[in-house]
């Protein structure tokens, strides 16, 4: 760690009202996947941030905005106080380094002709990480070891020998390997066994705790996301919805959509009160306007304020922000501030 | 006393291999009883989604039912020939496959698919008839009437996943089989198939299996309970004497899985992995993952025993 105060330096990777629309043009409006939303990821204090929202939320874009995968239709995205966009070779090098991702699929991204070992050793030897074989080795078996694997057990063998938990963990061997920053996880354990999961979840939670590696979480899962996380950002159709400190977000939901995703989520209780639940959830019939929450349809508390302008982020405790007219007596919480209620 | 609707006895399914066979289901056996909602549970390759398929015929070559029968009240479905299997599905035991909404045909409106299956089984409606009826059954998932008149794309995954389970009712089924069929879903909108599924089932008085490994959704869903585990069954037992006092070691494992909402840092695992079945563990195949087992567990394999109104099979229960 470096003794320079947190002032002094630009964060990792900061969002500056970030959004993205796709299609649209020729007086066409496109489908708005994020709207204006600032995020700011500080290396000097690792934490587990999770996002959290349903398909077509928006978060998945905003790991793909913050990894430079997909160019911003507004705002920015600044890595070390630069403009991704425009990072030199040299800049853009170190983000690289710096910033790591895990996908989804631990199958996809492994090509079935190579031994495991590829996807280990390509970063190696990309960002000069070993001088020697040898090196290599040591760096490698390091690596493997920090996400609970044997290394014996791995190298050598091909991908279609090696289960899916496993294959999933090389993954995050492989992210740790360049010793990054940071590591954007999309939905990394949606297509393991529950059993697994943990595992594997454990595995990041512990690059944050003993490798000082900010983790930044996409999942529709809510409950694991209580687990790993510090901070958590709930997101509802590109609009963020509550965002703060993750045990009282999901203790005690304040934004109406993270209510209805907290009660949705089934629990092995002897209480079956699950389905009797969906039963008596309230519904509206109030239709959406293109310039009001974009929640209202679905709210049970849904008022005619709701529809005329969109809900502003209200500070409604110290670690949290709420989207919602409900808690307009609190003060409004700034898009740039919106850091604050997300540290640990 | 009703008699079952459904009878599953020592049903054995091998898949052939160059490597050796690999029996995916081995020997299970049970009943159900008409309006029940019976879970099966356990992790990917315990042979859950190969029973499920294996009841309706539906395993392919390199697999073959080796042993074991199904009975659908007093037909015994391994005597039936091909016209009569294909009478008997959707007509007897409907299936919501997994992924099931995206077996819907993408250029055919929802309400022709349905007529489909009509057609399929010698239904002759009139025009007016099988309107009305297509209706009613877009009515019993809770979707308006004009999604007839839609194709596949235009709806929602969750009206997709609502489409299939009136294509899977519109015989009116005895038995709909369940496998998986909220795991694309978001929480929200499988909360809403499930009270779909759930109420139609009760209007039909249909028995259903519910193929799954989320023990969150069986405790909520399903009236009683079996656990697989490399292709048997370990434990059967009601669903509230599974989360109150589950027996089989891995069926709490598979519970202690569930991250919780009240605690954290209690995420746990189970440790060791499902065993291959090409190289099974002598004993209790669940032995190298128990942290209770005794040498017994390692050299006899246990059988189902009835404890209590469970059954289990762990030398230690």
């Amino acid at each position: 760690m470096m003794p320079i105060s947190h002032d002094a330096m630009p964060p990792l990777i900061e969002a500056v009202e970030v959004g993205k629309r796709f299609g649209g043009g020729l007086g066409r409006e496109g489908t708005l996947a994020l709207a204006g939303l600032s995020l700011a990821i500080d290396a000097e204090r690792p934490s587990v941030i999770a996002v959290v929202g349903e398909s077509g939320s928006g978060k998945t874009t905003l790991a793909r905005l913050l990894l430079g995968l997909v160019e911003p239709t507004e705002g920015m995205v600044r890595y070390r106080g630069q403009d991704l966009r425009r990072l030199g070779f040299e800049a853009r090098r170190t983000f690289r380094r710096d910033v790591q991702a895990i996908f989804q699929d631990p199958y996809g991204v492994y090509n079935p002709f190579y031994r495991v070992d590829h996807v280990l050793t390509v970063p190696v030897r990309r960002f000069g990480l070993a001088t020697s074989r040898a090196d290599a080795r040591d760096l490698i078996g390091e690596a493997l070891r920090a996400v609970g694997l044997r290394p014996e057990e791995i190298l050598g063998r091909y991908p279609h020998q090696l289960s899916g938990g496993q294959r999933q963990r090389v993954m995050v061997a492989r992210a740790l390997l360049p010793k990054p920053k940071l590591i954007v996880a999309d939905e990394p354990v949606s297509m393991v066994d529950a059993s697994l999961r943990a595992t594997i979840l454990g595995s990041l939670r512990r690059l944050t705790d003993e490798h000082g590696i900010s983790i930044l979480y996409i999942t529709h899962d809510l409950a694991t996301a209580y687990q790993v996380s510090d901070a958590i950002l709930v997101l509802y159709r590109a609009h963020l919805a509550e965002a703060g400190a993750v045990e009282p977000v999901v203790r005690r939901p304040q934004h109406p959509y993270t209510q209805l995703l907290v009660s949705a989520i089934p629990r092995a209780h002897a209480e079956r009160d699950w389905l009797a639940e969906e039963n008596e959830t309230p519904r509206t019939s109030v239709a959406l306007t293109p310039e009001g929450c974009v929640f209202a349809d679905r709210c049970p508390h849904a008022v005619e304020l709701c529809l005329a302008a969109p809900p502003a982020l209200h500070r409604t405790e110290p670690r949290r922000g709420v989207a919602c007219v409900q808690y307009r007596e609190h003060a409004v919480l700034s898009a740039s501030a919106l850091g604050e209620v997300l540290l640990p | 006393m009703s008699e079952p609707v459904l009878r599953v006895e020592g049903l054995r399914v091998a898949f052939d291999h160059p490597l050796g066979k690999v029996r995916a289901v081995d020997d299970v056996s049970f009943a159900l009883m008409p309006g029940e909602r019976f879970g099966l549970a356990g992790e990917s390759g315990s042979g859950k989604s190969t029973l499920a398929l294996s009841i309706l015929r539906l395993i392919k070559p390199p697999g073959h039912i080796e042993a074991g029968a199904v009975w659908l009240d007093d037909a015994r479905i391994a005597d039936l020939d091909d016209d009569g299997i294909r009478r008997l599905r959707l007509a007897g035991i409907a299936l919501v496959p997994q992924g099931s909404m995206n077996s819907l045909n993408p250029v055919l409106r929802i309400g022709r698919q349905i007529a489909d299956a009509f057609a399929d089984h010698g239904l002759r409606l009139g025009h007016r008839e099988e309107q009305r009826r297509i209706a009613a059954l877009l009515a019993a998932v809770g979707l308006p009437p004009t999604i007839a008149r839609m194709y596949p794309h235009e709806l929602s995954g969750g009206m997709k996943q609502r489409a299939c389970i009136a294509i899977a009712i519109s015989l009116r089924p005895k038995v709909i089989i369940a496998d998986e069929p909220t795991s694309a879903l978001d929480v929200v909108v499988q909360r809403q198939v499930m009270a779909t599924l759930a109420r139609v089932q009760q209007e039909l008085g249909a028995a259903v299996i519910l193929v799954g490994h989320d023990m969150g959704l069986m405790a909520q869903f399903v009236d009683r309970l079996g656990i697989m585990y490399a292709g048997r069954l370990v434990e059967v037992a009601p669903i509230a004497d599974i989360i109150a006092r589950p027996r089989h070691p891995y069926t709490r494992a598979l519970i202690a899985a569930l991250p919780s909402l009240e605690a954290r840092g209690m995420l746990a695992g189970i440790p060791g992995l499902a065993p291959s079945l090409r190289e099974l563990p002598s004993g209790c195949a669940f032995h190298p993952r128990c942290d209770l087992a005794t040498d017994r567990c390692r050299a006899e394999r246990p059988v189902l025993r009835d404890i209590a109104g469970s059954q289990v099979g762990c030398h230690l229960a």
